[in-house]
């Protein structure tokens, strides 16, 4: 638990506490006030404020040319924000939800990731792309997908994802200064409140949660850093997004003494918090909502394999979605929940 | 299915599928008299706030100037001064000169690839010296002659070629691909038409600023054919972007004639009033309406009137590019019969008509073009050829992916100067 954040119950509990929507959307409206070139645009986010209101009153308070609405094209919201990184501006383009960022992907890969190389720093592409990813929501195929491995397999891109409110604060004003390309994936799954994964249980809003409170004013979360959830030594979990809440709920309901690190950021990988813990614990179980095969567990896996193999009692585990297209009826089957992640649990500690 | 020989289900006809052919194979007699490319002056110059609506005539026509008489007709005669057109042929002159040599010293083996932009000088040249010089060019791969007309010294332009130890890219992108921010010149991707909604974007950003700068982008006409065109048009028009779009209709994408753009049912200008896009057509052949036309779209720009598509309607005289040979798929009358003839020619006779100029001169010209090229290229070889050792320590070619190096680009690295030592015995094997 973050050192900034008092346990439920304190005196402090009068501080602020924010869910994820309210906290990104103040990290935008502090960006947006302190640096005049930051520029948010995409697909219904200027008058309306976005479908998931993370810039509700942002036109309104700063302006139609600061905060507008786009047409929806992904390919033209990236493409022109790469024009306007050239200029000099800092946008921060959205992407409604993350199974549509797909027709932007040329001017992500071929354009903001390379423009810094291939111009020899003639030309960067200081942007944050926005965009709601996982599930968990009854999304379907299109409102549910986790394309983060996409991402960390280009060069030249970084991949950030939030797991609490004051993590996305943090991390979204650091992403918007970094002057690389940043994807910022939000688990919409857990912009209202932390999702345990047990979805027979009713949700628990942030503000019962210690890590909803968000200090007022700027700060950053540094990118390239994890977040160790709780110290442990039974296992490792490695983790980010909405799958550290169901990690660490299911570590919890079971007893186990894991330490938990939520990644954060999962390029650049905070690869000395891993290694340090691992070596720890000497087990690791890696969880991830995304497809199975070449995705970022295997990353993972591959890194813990190579550098933590002495210190490894057991075989790393992965705990994924399955390799299939995201299911609507099915979702819970589909879901690496408390049944896949428990499993995972008792094979990695048999022995 | 439905059998071919008895046609469609019941009575309804057999339909049938239209793949474009262009008019001419290898060995075909080429002959351009369909085309119709009406007469120089007879196109009407609008004022630079028309509404799109308004401009089909010159969506679909194309604006010429310089007549068969050499002489400059009309409205769009930009009325250039003596010395400024001879700036022009001499910078048309210089590529020229340029491409020859490139292309000679690809097929020697210094460099891997070069694109000549013969027959088109005109398209970038022109445009280029109607701009001002911090507006910002989106190029695509064959508008060399921008680099030239605002004056980017041409060793830089072979070191890039060359890959070599002065190479300001360090070698990491291919022949061609030339990047400069004091010149406002973006760099060139492989990917086509990626650069048409960055110049939007930068069009925005300028507006976005209250700046007086405007963005133009260069893309052929096969590229149009991109998504990211469409994008491009739909977000310079939303937005009343600041931004011209220039879509070079050389006829030819590789080895598909411009038919496969979409070429045999309308023009490329004409698309832009469907966005409700300002849309010219120009000969492209024509420095005189190159030019006259960029001014019209960059005072319209200035004005905040909008954006512009220009489509120059041009040739490509020579392959694709050094991989390609166009004897394959086209016939090699082509280029002689171009109805439009060679911009360089028509800019040189032009120049004598009036007075300004002599064969003696040109011939002069060329030929101090010619040994400027030799003596830069002796020059940028001192810096090494493509091929002849590694010229660039092998810790920058993980620079610049980042910001900053992380952990695992320091790891990599370290792993390729190893690896360099274990070959050579040396990190410095080549000085």
């Amino acid at each position: 638990m973050s050192d900034l954040i008092p346990s439920v119950g304190d005196a402090v509990l009068e501080e602020r506490r924010l869910n994820m929507i309210e906290a990104i959307n103040e990290a935008l409206d502090i960006m947006l006030t302190r640096d005049p070139d930051v520029i948010i645009m995409g697909e219904d986010v200027g008058y309306f404020g976005g479908v998931f209101r993370a810039t509700a009153g942002l036109q309104a308070k700063h302006g139609k040319t600061r905060v507008f609405d786009t047409p929806i094209s992904e390919c033209g919201i990236i493409g022109v924000a790469v024009g306007m990184g050239a200029y000099g501006l800092r946008p921060v383009p959205e992407i409604q939800f993350a199974d549509y960022i797909y027709p932007g992907l040329d001017q992500l890969i071929s354009e903001a990731a390379r423009l810094r190389y291939r111009s020899a720093g003639d030309y960067i592409a200081p942007m944050t792309v926005r965009s709601p990813f996982g599930g968990g929501i009854f999304g379907g195929q299109t409102h549910s997908q986790s394309p983060e491995a996409l991402f960390t397999h280009v060069a030249g891109l970084k991949t950030v994802i939030p797991a609490t409110p004051h993590d996305a604060k943090g991390l979204l004003i650091a992403a918007i200064e970094d002057n690389d390309p940043v994807i910022f994936f939000e688990p919409k799954r857990i912009y209202n409140g932390p999702f345990s994964g047990y979805y027979d249980k009713p949700v628990e809003p942030w503000k019962k949660h210690p890590d909803s409170v968000v200090p007022e004013g700027y700060y950053k979360v540094p990118l390239g850093k994890a977040r160790t959830v709780r110290e442990g030594e039974a296992l490792t979990v490695l983790a980010y997004g909405t799958m550290v809440h169901v990690a660490e709920a299911v570590c919890r309901e079971k007893g186990v003494d894991a330490e938990i690190l939520d990644l954060r950021t999962l390029v650049p990988l905070d690869i000395q918090a891993i290694e340090a813990s691992v070596a720890k614990t000497g087990r690791c179980l890696i969880v991830h909502e995304a497809t199975r095969t070449s995705g970022f567990g295997a990353e993972l896996s591959a890194l813990v394999t190579e550098r933590c193999f002495y210190h490894l009692e057991a075989p790393v585990e992965r705990v994924t979605g399955f390799d299939t297209p995201y299911p609507h009826s099915l979702e819970w089957a589909y879901f690496p929940g408390p049944v896949r992640i428990g499993e995972a649990i008792d094979k990695l500690l048999k022995d | 299915m439905a059998d071919p020989a008895t046609g469609g289900e019941g009575n309804r006809p057999a339909l049938a599928l239209h793949v474009p052919e262009p008019k001419y194979r290898p060995g075909d007699k080429a002959d351009f008299s369909h085309i119709d490319i009406g007469a120089p002056g007879d196109q009407p110059r609008p004022d630079e706030g028309i509404h799109p609506s308004q401009m089909a005539g010159l969506a679909y026509g194309l604006v010429r100037v310089l007549g068969d008489d050499n002489l400059a007709h009309g409205p769009w005669n930009p009325r250039l001064s003596p010395e400024t057109l001879r700036a022009m042929l001499g910078h048309m002159a210089l590529v020229r000169a340029f491409d020859e040599r490139m292309f000679r010293g690809q097929r020697q083996g210094k460099t891997s690839f070069y694109m000549k932009c013969t027959g088109e000088e005109a398209t970038s040249i022109a445009p280029a010296m109607a701009l001002a010089s911090d507006d910002m060019i989106f190029p695509s791969y064959r508008q060399q002659g921008i680099l030239i007309a605002r004056g980017y010294p041409l060793i830089e332009m072979i070191n890039q070629i060359y890959s070599n130890k002065a190479d300001k890219l360090k070698g990491r992108q291919l022949p061609i691909m030339y990047s400069s921010r004091e010149h406002s010149f973006f760099s060139i991707s492989g990917n086509l038409a990626t650069q048409c909604p960055q110049a939007v974007g930068w069009a925005m950003a300028s507006a976005v600023k209250g700046d007086s700068r405007i963005a133009a982008s260069w893309v052929g006409e096969g590229s149009t054919a991109e998504g990211d065109f469409h994008s491009a048009c739909t977000f310079a028009a939303v937005y009343n972007a600041p931004v011209i779009l220039n879509v070079v209709n050389n006829q030819w994408a590789i080895s598909s004639f411009s038919g496969f753009a979409g070429a045999e049912r309308t023009t490329f200008a004409a698309r832009g009033l469907g966005y409700g896009i300002a849309a010219l057509r120009v000969d492209g052949n024509d420095a005189l309406a190159c030019y006259a036309a960029a001014e019209w779209a960059a005072t319209r720009a200035r004005g905040n009137h909008g954006p512009t598509l220009i489509e120059y309607f041009t040739y490509r005289a020579e392959g694709h590019s050094t991989s390609d040979d166009p004897s394959g798929y086209r016939s090699a009358q082509e280029r002689e019969e171009w109805p439009l003839g060679d911009p360089v020619t028509r800019l040189k006779n032009h120049l004598i008509a009036i007075g300004e100029w002599d064969e003696d001169r040109h011939a002069a010209m060329d030929l101090e073009c010619a040994e400027r090229v030799k003596a830069t290229t002796k020059e940028a070889e001192k810096n090494g050829i493509l091929g002849h050792g590694l010229h660039h320590p092998f810790h920058t070619m993980f620079e610049d992916v980042y910001e900053e190096l992380p952990w695992h680009l320091e790891e990599q690295a370290e792993q390729a100067i190893r690896e360099r030592i274990a070959k050579f015995g040396t990190e410095r094997p080549f000085g």
